[in-house]
């Protein structure tokens, strides 16, 4: 704030000073020069009225000449001093004003304001580095499962566009260079609501500069960064990098399980993929023949590895070798949008196609020059901006890798429901059908659109009745708890994936598995499931009901009457009793 | 030589010789405090604390401080003045004077200070 205030004070030195001096001489005169009043006694202005006149006069007011009508002496020194008053007045406001709109000013001002902001930020927040696609995908997941987010970006147009966005929750954004400590500590990095930081910019080194940033200025704090090489990956992890996201590594994974495991890659995608979207359909990439791979970029070279990895043999067209590095042999000199360089490179004999430039316009005409020459071929087709989502979709891919969208769902997942993650790890190591069983029950849950996936904890807080009931020494079974408060005999729609006890992993827990407090669960299921397994949950009468199908009394009053009544009723049965 | 130096030394001295001007006499005569000195005492004031502005150092912050002191005593004693002479009362009688002076008595120990303050300054920085 002293930083403004001194800014202000100084450049209004000049614009005062001239005021001060105009008001003087304007006054001094005003009080010497005699007048007459209509009696012809000569009267002399007093410095008090001298200064009011003066003032309304500067200011272009001009009430009038008090306390009579001036003498030509006293006129003429108002003229003069008019044209001097005015002419200071409008360059002090002028000053003032082009103060106000100073490039610097406004931008010290908001700085000022946007770190006033973030440190009375009372709920945890990320900080997200870098406001690009990925940057705008994953703060609007973030903010629809009501995470709260601050972006940074050194692009001021970028940092504009969040007030036009319709987002959820505010996300204060500060348009500043990331690299610099600095700013990272204005937007709030040191500060203990930080949950984590997401370094998604553009360029590796920014993204390296800011998570060497964080982790020296917050150690504890959850480091989630993206990179595009090996060299930049082991870097980051060498410090202790929480989470590095490779877009490309991570899409020919996805291409390796999808050959060996076609349910598990569906299980994922299915549960990985962002709220109210379509289910995937699943795809079967052919494991055997040639593949055909447009393009040796980062992309490329990481889908070339894995096809060779698993055996099939690798086609690559290449317009600029001189730029990615030299393909393997066996390449064609071309872009791949004209059927002769495809043809050159045997699409004909291929069964599959990967269209990965980093240009979408030549992606979309690779694909359907593709289909028109081999209409069965597998096509993956890389999308680099969302903007293009409508054709992306109306040209029917089979597979569509889209960098950005990868790493946002990724880290959306491991800032959401981290436990998603550990699920993941452990599903890979079951087998096919263990995958298709669960895709299988999973379709049945949901209509057409991805499932809610949500952790539960089990504790005083979020699950009260269920820790009520085991301190009284009830047992509490997973199926009892997913059974419909409404009407016990229907089960709720929702599986547990997943049960986190302490260290220990139970994954799909059986039915009879006991719940205990402190344990975390992590559960799918259609859309409006949560609220009533929150219900019981949380309620006690509820949970009575889903065990024992009783309808427990809620009151005391209620429960004191019941106890009487029956009482009453007993020697009403004795006689019916004895009657018989 | 440095002009700034020169400009500022000469404001700040002659903001306080002029109060002490105004000052000296019976503090309750009005003829011996002429209304021009204290029109002059309040410009050269003015004067003064603008010059002090956008000075960041310990010293500056001081000086500034000083200066708002003197003005803010000497603007009370001109609106009292304006009232007394225009605001239908008996004109500057000996309390009222005696009041104006006072005040403006505030105004000349806050200028000294500022004056010692230039001075340990100037002294200070020698080259």
């Amino acid at each position: 704030m002293d930083n403004i205030v001194f800014l202000f004070l100084r450049r209004m030195r000049q614009p005062l000073l001239t005021l001060i001096s105009v008001y003087t001489v304007a006054i001094l005169g005003l009080t010497l020069i005699p007048g007459e009043d209509p009696q012809g006694n000569t009267w002399y202005m007093s410095i008090f009225h001298a200064f009011y006149f003066v003032s309304f006069m500067s200011t272009t007011i001009g009430f009038g000449e008090i306390p009579y009508a001036f003498t030509d002496a006293q006129r003429l020194w108002v003229t003069l001093s008019l044209y001097a008053g005015v002419v200071a007045w409008i360059y002090a406001l002028g000053t003032i004003l082009s103060l106000v709109q100073d490039k610097t000013f406004q931008r010290a001002l908001a700085e000022r304001s946007f770190a006033r902001r973030i440190s009375h930020m009372r709920e945890p927040f990320y900080l997200i580095c870098g406001y690009g696609e990925t940057g705008q995908t994953l703060v609007r997941a973030l903010t629809d499962r009501g995470q709260h987010a601050v972006v940074i970006d050194s692009n001021e147009q970028r940092t504009s566009l969040i007030q036009l966005q319709n987002l959820r929750d505010y996300v204060p954004a500060l348009s500043a260079d990331a690299r610099k400590p600095l700013h990272l500590q204005e937007a709030g990095l040191p500060h203990p609501a930080c949950a984590g930081v997401v370094a998604v910019t553009d360029d590796n080194e920014t993204n390296l500069k800011i998570a060497i940033t964080s982790k020296l200025l917050h150690p504890e704090i959850k480091v989630i960064c993206r990179a595009d090489s090996r060299d930049i990956e082991a870097n980051l992890a060498s410090f202790g990098t929480d989470h590095i996201v490779d877009p490309f590594d991570t899409f020919s994974m996805y291409l390796g399980t999808a050959f060996h495991t076609p349910c598990l890659y569906l299980l994922q995608r299915w549960l990985g993929g962002e709220q109210n979207t379509r289910l995937e359909e699943p795809v079967y990439p052919p494991d055997e023949g040639l593949w055909v791979v447009c393009g040796y970029g980062r992309f490329g070279k990481a889908m070339t590895a894995r096809l060779v990895k698993e055996g099939l043999q690798v086609v690559v067209i290449e317009a600029r070798p001189d730029v990615t590095g030299a393909p393997p042999e066996g390449w064609v000199h071309g872009v791949g949008t004209e059927a002769d360089t495809l043809m050159e490179a045997g699409l004909d004999r291929a069964v599959g196609l990967v269209a990965g430039t980093d240009d979408d316009t030549d992606n979309l005409s690779i694909a359907m020059t593709a289909r028109d020459i081999a209409p069965q071929v597998f096509v993956v087709v890389r999308q680099n901006n969302s903007e293009n989502q409508a054709i992306i979709d109306a040209v029917q891919a089979d597979m569509v890798m889209h960098p950005s969208a990868i790493i946002a769902d990724r880290i959306r997942v491991l800032l959401g429901t981290p436990m998603l993650h550990q699920f993941s790890f452990l599903a890979m190591h079951q087998d096919d059908s263990w995958a298709c069983e669960l895709v299988s029950r999973i379709s049945a849950l949901v209509n057409n659109n991805v499932p809610a996936i949500e952790e539960l904890l089990i504790d005083k807080e979020a699950a009260g009745a269920v820790c009520q009931a085991e301190v009284s020494g009830q047992e509490v079974k997973i199926g009892e708890v997913l059974r419909d408060p409404w009407l016990r005999d229907r089960t709720l729609p929702a599986i547990v994936l997943l049960v986190q006890r302490g260290e220990e992993y139970l994954l799909l827990p059986e039915e009879e598995t006991l719940l205990h407090t402190g344990d975390r669960l992590l559960v799918v299921g259609a859309k409006g499931v949560f609220s009533r397994l929150q219900w019981n949950l949380c309620h006690g009468p509820a949970l009575q009901y889903v065990k024992t199908g009783k309808v427990q009394s809620q009151g005391w009053m209620w429960s004191k009457l019941a106890k009487t009544s029956t009482r009453e009723n007993e020697p009403e049965t004795f006689l019916v009793d004895d009657k018989e | 030589m440095n002009p700034e130096k020169v400009v500022f030394g000469f404001f700040i001295v002659l903001a306080l010789t002029l109060n002490f001007g105004f000052f000296v006499g019976d503090i309750d005569n009005p003829d011996h405090h002429h209304v021009y000195e204290l029109f002059a005492v309040v410009v050269v004031n003015l004067i003064a604390t603008v010059l002090k502005f956008g000075d960041r150092s310990q010293m500056g912050a001081v000086l500034l401080a000083t200066s708002l002191v003197a003005i803010l005593q000497l603007l009370a004693a001109s609106i009292l003045w304006a009232m007394a002479v225009h605001g239908g009362g008996d004109g500057l009688t000996p309390t009222v004077t005696a009041s104006i002076v006072s005040l403006s008595g505030g105004a000349l120990l806050a200028n000294v200070i500022s004056v010692v303050l230039l001075i340990i300054e100037t002294v200070m920085l020698r080259r």
